[in-house]
């Protein structure tokens, strides 16, 4: 119990510390840092309950007036802004990313890691993502999905890192990366 | 660590931080159920002189953080411009502009503790089914503690990095710094377990 609390938390910090790394922006106002890498590599390595419960604690206290997502904004106001659904996602995006890389043993861990993260960090998140734009900007879906396309060859670049860095991850510490235990 | 709350003390930081997320969501509901643009404008007009209220400082940090809307309402307007539509542009622009403006409002006016204070009481009914949040607020607790502690960590690694090459330091430190922050939950699991655990 206490080493699962730990660990989520200490991942909804790392999450938030990712996005103090140097970020750069590419149109539109989605910034694009390490911190959408956080979200994969939290279901990739905690697995998908406790990989969701960190993204949660870390949106938690973004709601409650932290500056933790990327470019030091936060606050209340992140979530009904237009990228709201992105936000949104992100526990799900975890959870199902975290799923992929539990139940499916077969192959090696970084490959079945990268296509994981494509999954839950690329298609679960864009649907979320696309449905906040849809809903605050009054768009249809087509017309709000095409104005993310533009970030998805950075995604999929970031999930083939998640993956490479989870098996990195289970040879510098087995027994932490916990989608696999 | 620094939070979002102004440091320009307003008399809203001392309403209750509960009745201002009540009517947060309220004004919100009402905000997207509306579709008049004089409704729109008045609202957002109001939000401005609020925001004008507590003295320049206010001001200038409040509407800092309206700034980031930029390109939606631009994309907006130009959209709406282009399909024929721009009062129902208008709107959208307004709306979005209003709806963020009152969320960081309640934000910039309530400190972090108050906010905490809302979330525990919120957990109420699960403590009394029998649930133990205790984990939830060593939760926060811990991250409050440790993501200064781990972006120092982040800072050193890319230090360095800097040393060794010349290169910039890049998605090659992520490793290494997932690395430190399971170590340290393995540290923190160890200590929370000698002071008695979360069932006390």
């Amino acid at each position: 119990m206490e080493r699962n609390l730990a660990l989520v938390a200490l991942f909804a910090a790392l999450i938030a510390a990712l996005g103090l790394i140097p970020k750069f922006t590419l149109g539109f106002g989605v910034p694009i840092t390490a911190q959408s890498l956080g979200i994969m590599l939290c279901g990739t390595v905690l697995g998908a309950r406790r990989g969701a419960l960190a993204v949660l604690l870390f949106l938690l206290l973004v709601a409650l007036g932290l500056p933790l997502l990327a470019g030091g904004r936060g606050g209340l106001g992140v979530f009904v802004s237009p990228t709201a659904g992105f936000l949104v996602g992100w526990p799900v995006a975890a959870f199902v990313t975290g799923l992929v890389v539990e139940k499916w043993r077969r192959a090696p861990l970084a490959f079945v890691a990268g296509v994981a993260s494509v999954i839950g960090g690329i298609l679960v998140l864009y649907m979320f993502g696309v449905a906040g734009l849809a809903i605050t900007l009054k768009k249809s879906g087509a017309e709000a999905a095409l104005l993310v396309t533009a970030f998805v060859p950075g995604d999929i670049v970031k999930a083939v890192l998640a993956g490479m860095i989870t098996a990195a991850l289970a040879k510098a510490r087995p027994e932490s990366v916990l989608s696999r235990a | 660590m620094i939070s979002l709350t102004s440091p320009v003390e307003t008399r809203a930081h001392h309403w209750p931080a509960g009745a201002k997320l009540a009517a947060l969501c309220a004004a919100t509901v009402v905000l997207f159920a509306q579709e008049s643009l004089g409704f729109h404008a008045v609202v957002f007009a109001a939000c401005v002189c609020v925001y004008r209220l507590p003295g320049v400082r206010f001001f200038r940090a409040g509407m800092k953080g309206l700034m980031v809307l930029w390109p939606f309402i631009a994309l907006v307007l130009v959209w709406h411009l282009v399909i024929g539509a721009p009062v129902a542009g208008l709107v959208v622009g307004l709306r979005l502009l209003s709806a963020v403006a009152l969320a960081n409002l309640v934000t910039m006016t309530t400190k972090l503790s108050a906010m905490i204070e809302v979330v525990r009481w919120l957990a109420t009914p699960l403590r009394r089914v029998g649930v133990n949040t205790r984990a939830l607020e060593i939760g926060i607790a811990l991250v409050v503690r440790f993501t200064p502690t781990l972006a120092d960590k982040g800072a050193q690694l890319a230090q360095s990095w800097s040393a060794r090459s010349r290169k910039k330091p890049g998605w090659k430190i992520v490793m290494p710094f997932t690395v430190l922050a399971l170590d340290d939950a393995e540290y923190v699991a160890e200590a929370l377990k000698a002071r008695g655990g979360l069932n006390q």
